[in-house]
């Protein structure tokens, strides 16, 4: 899966995106930010605030039950601030 | 049909409403709203703004869509920036146009409400003192909560 990061987050985790091959465990977005909690501190860091961490799912808001799969593209970001 | 554009360029209010008025004789109202970049306590140097290609018209183009089933919009227009802008720079316009103003009105305040919590732009600070990013308002997220049907 493709992963997006954006805003102070894609500073703090030092990349813009990157790819993931997801563990058969893993079927949601939750899922996939705690596989990510587990490879590194400062992935644990950024979200661990779970209600401050805002996701997309191939460009359309999605709550972190949602289902996730291999070719599927990811964003974590802050929550919105345009306008 | 509210048209979308996410750009780094200005754009010019006048210009951009004589360009939707043209086919529209059925046009009786026209709202606009612009946005613009504050400087509040005038140390502001830079205003960044960060967003999601891709995921930002599509954004964009929904919610014309919900605001055009919502109100009789005859036509429209949401124009969103992103780069680096300075102190009193244009960020966003929204024209709406309908036969009458209620609708027009509503639908201006609606797309901006859920712009505000739902389109994937990212602002942050540059000033002398330093670099931040904003933080997100919960004053939007009771603005937009009040559209929900």
């Amino acid at each position: 899966m493709q992963i997006k990061y954006f805003s102070w987050m894609r500073e703090r985790l030092g990349k813009s995106e990157e790819t993931l091959t997801l563990p058969g465990s893993v079927k949601t977005i939750a899922a996939v930010l705690d596989h990510l909690a587990t490879l590194d501190a400062t992935y644990a860091e950024v979200f661990e605030n779970r209600t401050m961490v805002k996701t997309a799912l191939n460009q359309t808001h999605a709550a972190h039950e949602q289902l996730v799969s291999d070719h599927d593209e990811l964003a974590i970001f802050p929550p919105v601030t345009g306008g | 049909m509210i048209s979308i554009s996410v750009q780094a360029d200005d754009f010019d209010l006048g210009a951009e409403v004589r360009a939707l008025k043209q086919n529209h004789q059925d046009v009786g109202a026209i709202v606009s709203f612009t946005g613009t970049v504050r400087d509040l306590k005038g140390d502001l140097e830079t205003l960044e703004l960060e967003h999601y290609p891709g995921m930002t018209e599509a954004e964009l183009k929904r919610i014309g869509e919900e605001a055009a089933s919502r109100w009789p919009i005859k036509a429209g227009k949401v124009i969103h920036r992103y780069g680096a802008l300075g102190p009193g720079d244009n960020i966003v316009l929204v024209i709406t146009m309908s036969a009458h103003r209620a609708a027009a009105f509503k639908a201006a305040e609606f797309l901006m409400d859920y712009l505000k919590t739902q389109a994937p732009f990212w602002k942050k600070e540059i000033t002398r003192e330093g670099t931040a990013w904003v933080g997100a308002s919960e004053k939007d997220d009771t603005a937009a909560d009040r559209w929900h049907r």
